[in-house]
């Protein structure tokens, strides 16, 4: 029961937040929708026994990416646009297109969700203190070349946003 | 029903008291600031209202409320009204990971309000969440003094989180726990504070911490002299005042992390030396208060004495010296830790 | 009950309204805010697979998705600022130039 009003709250709040960031008419309200829906996504995180990934994508996501996205939209002062247009040309085809993509995904979830068997209780290799400890070894150990593979993309990210932004090299 | 009363009717008892308390030690840290600072220019501060002016609080708390609420025509509505509510609200949901007091104190509930396996990584990612509502604020006054401020703390915020995330990662290494309580607890079973096993991370943590606070030598968001107010310019009444329990809160909420991790918590000074157990008679949560005490009167002590930073000053000793620092000491804890462990 | 089934569903909505995003808006910065629901959504699902099957994988990939996520919000944004400086525009339809 508890489980249930916990799912269906984070999921209006994700999805209601996720339909405000593309209807949203200014870019830092649409930021505002996306950092609440972050935050929903991170509590839905925690309901997954997954609080690692929870604290990360509060940290990374809130605290960093969206300071950068909110830097940006100040930066090239979107305000002036607002009164134009909001959707391209090809709006109606779009919609139309990703509403079947979406009625083909949900479809093959519901026939095909048998195969997910739900076992019940988890088992003690997700659960209590022992969640970081895990990921980190998981991390450390049999992923350590995609670590480290991720390092390198995040150093190239890093120079070449630097290339970018500068104005003369 | 045991449920109920474990996971909501206790820790809703233990929130109310932690918000009550906040609020008064927040609205009597403004009258601490103004008196300290007011003795290391050799003025008397507010003498006024009440004895030394103790009831001063309650009369700027009065007069906050009772001031018009102006929101500027031009302002976009919205997000200028929920901003200040951003920036207040992390800054207070913190405290519900950090302990007060031992894991078997209140009649065995813990002093808590709820001990998580991630508590560290919780206070430090709901902490960058603070910075939002200044950015926010700044956005939506849209006049151009606020959103200088607002550019200027969004980029020391994101710096200074850096460095402060790999300071706290060498307390991470020794403790090997991301929980508050069991941090806390491993100082007591190693027998000595943080502060001696790391004392770079803990000045690299505290700085960062004075940046991310928006506080003196580190207060460019809001420098009064060249920005007018900053982000706040043109927030008044009630609204101001939301940005201004934020800061303190966020001041509280250093603090509480500094000694937490660094300074024992709600341990006693020695607390491996039997000789000194007289000291037990201060219960632990007043040890914690103590301690908290001093530093944030060591944030005042500061603001009361250095200039404000240039800001390429601010940018290159938060890139070039906070964080290499950092990181040095995090590689030499490491490996430290590995030859001799 | 909540089901593995809900947590894909949700993630199949979220994935819809981010992909509607990215192809219908103008403003740039909104197309980068879609596609990062669209990464999300697939978190999503990498977590609740991760708990159905009590494996930790799961959980590892979303990190490395959350990494891919900052490198491109670093360099998306980065081409953004070097647009506005060239264009004066962040519309998406009007930065045309490689059509003509």
């Amino acid at each position: 029961m508890i489980d249930q009003i916990i799912f269906y709250t984070l999921a209006f709040i994700i999805v209601a937040m996720s339909l405000m960031v593309i209807l949203a008419r200014n870019a830092v309200r649409s930021a505002l929708y996306l950092i609440s829906a972050l935050l929903g996504f991170a509590a839905l995180y925690i309901r997954l026994q997954a609080e690692l990934l929870a604290g990360v994508q509060i940290l990374v996501y809130v605290g960093g990416i969206m300071v950068l996205f909110l830097f940006v939209i100040m930066l090239v002062s979107v305000r002036t646009m607002e009164h134009q247009a909001r959707q391209t040309r090809q709006w109606k085809a779009a919609v139309v297109i990703a509403l079947g993509v979406a009625a083909e995904l949900i479809y093959l979830i519901v026939r095909g969700g048998s195969i997910f068997v739900t076992k019940q209780p988890p088992d003690a290799l997700l659960t209590k203190s022992q969640n970081t400890q895990v990921v980190g070894e998981a991390l450390y150990s049999t992923y350590l070349l995609p670590f480290e593979i991720a390092s390198v993309l995040l150093l190239v990210a890093m120079i070449g946003a630097v290339v970018l932004a500068k104005k003369k090299i | 029903m045991n449920i109920l009363v474990n996971y909501v009717v206790i820790p809703l008892v233990k929130i109310v008291v932690i918000v009550a308390i906040l609020s008064g030690g927040i609205a009597y840290l403004t009258l601490m600031e103004r008196k300290v600072i007011a003795r290391l220019q050799h003025r008397l501060g507010p003498m006024r209202v009440g004895w030394h002016g103790i009831l001063q609080p309650i009369a700027d708390g009065l007069k906050f409320i009772i001031k018009e609420d102006i929101i500027p025509i031009k302002a976009d509505r919205f997000v200028f009204t929920i901003a200040p509510g951003i920036s207040l609200v992390p800054a207070f949901i913190v405290f519900s990971v950090i302990p007060f007091g031992p894991p078997d104190s209140l009649w065995g509930t813990g002093g808590y309000v709820t001990d998580v396996n991630i508590a560290l990584l919780f206070a430090v990612a709901v902490s960058s969440v603070g910075v939002l509502g200044v950015i926010l604020g700044g956005w939506a006054s849209n006049s151009k003094y606020p959103l200088l401020g607002a550019l200027r703390s969004s980029a020391q915020m994101v710096s200074y989180e850096v460095a402060m995330g790999f300071g706290i990662i060498g307390v991470l290494l020794v403790a090997n726990s991301l929980s508050l309580v069991e941090i806390v607890e491993k100082q007591r079973s190693m027998g000595v504070w943080f502060f001696f096993v790391q004392p770079i991370a803990f000045l690299i943590y505290y700085f960062c911490g004075m940046a991310e606070t928006n506080r003196l030598p580190f207060d460019l968001p809001e420098a009064e002299t060249e920005l007018v107010g900053g982000f706040h310019t043109e927030y008044s009444g009630f609204r101001f005042s939301l940005f201004f329990i934020a800061e303190y809160a966020n001041m509280i909420t250093v603090s509480s992390l500094a000694v937490t991790l660094f300074f024992g918590g709600w341990l006693r000074p020695f607390s491996s030396v039997a000789a000194l157990s007289f000291l037990d008679i201060i219960p632990p949560p007043l040890w914690f208060v103590i301690k908290v005490l001093i530093f944030l009167y060591i944030f005042i002590w500061v603001r009361g004495t250095l200039p404000r930073f240039r800001f390429d000053q601010l940018m290159r000793i938060g890139w070039k010296v906070f964080l290499p620092v950092a990181m040095a000491n995090v590689m030499v804890t490491g490996a430290i830790l590995l030859k001799f462990l | 009950m909540i089901t593995t089934n809900h947590y894909l569903v949700l993630a199949a909505i979220v994935f819809t309204i981010g992909v509607i995003g990215v192809l219908t808006r103008r403003n740039i910065l909104i197309i980068f805010m879609s596609i990062e629901l669209i990464l999300n959504s697939v978190n999503i699902n990498l977590v609740a697979f991760s708990y159905l099957l009590k494996n930790v994988v799961g959980q590892v990939f979303a990190i490395f998705v959350i990494t891919v996520a900052a490198a491109e919000a670093a360099i998306g944004l980065g081409i953004i600022i070097a647009l506005f400086r060239n264009k004066e525009t962040i519309q998406a339809d009007e930065i045309d130039l490689l059509k003509w």
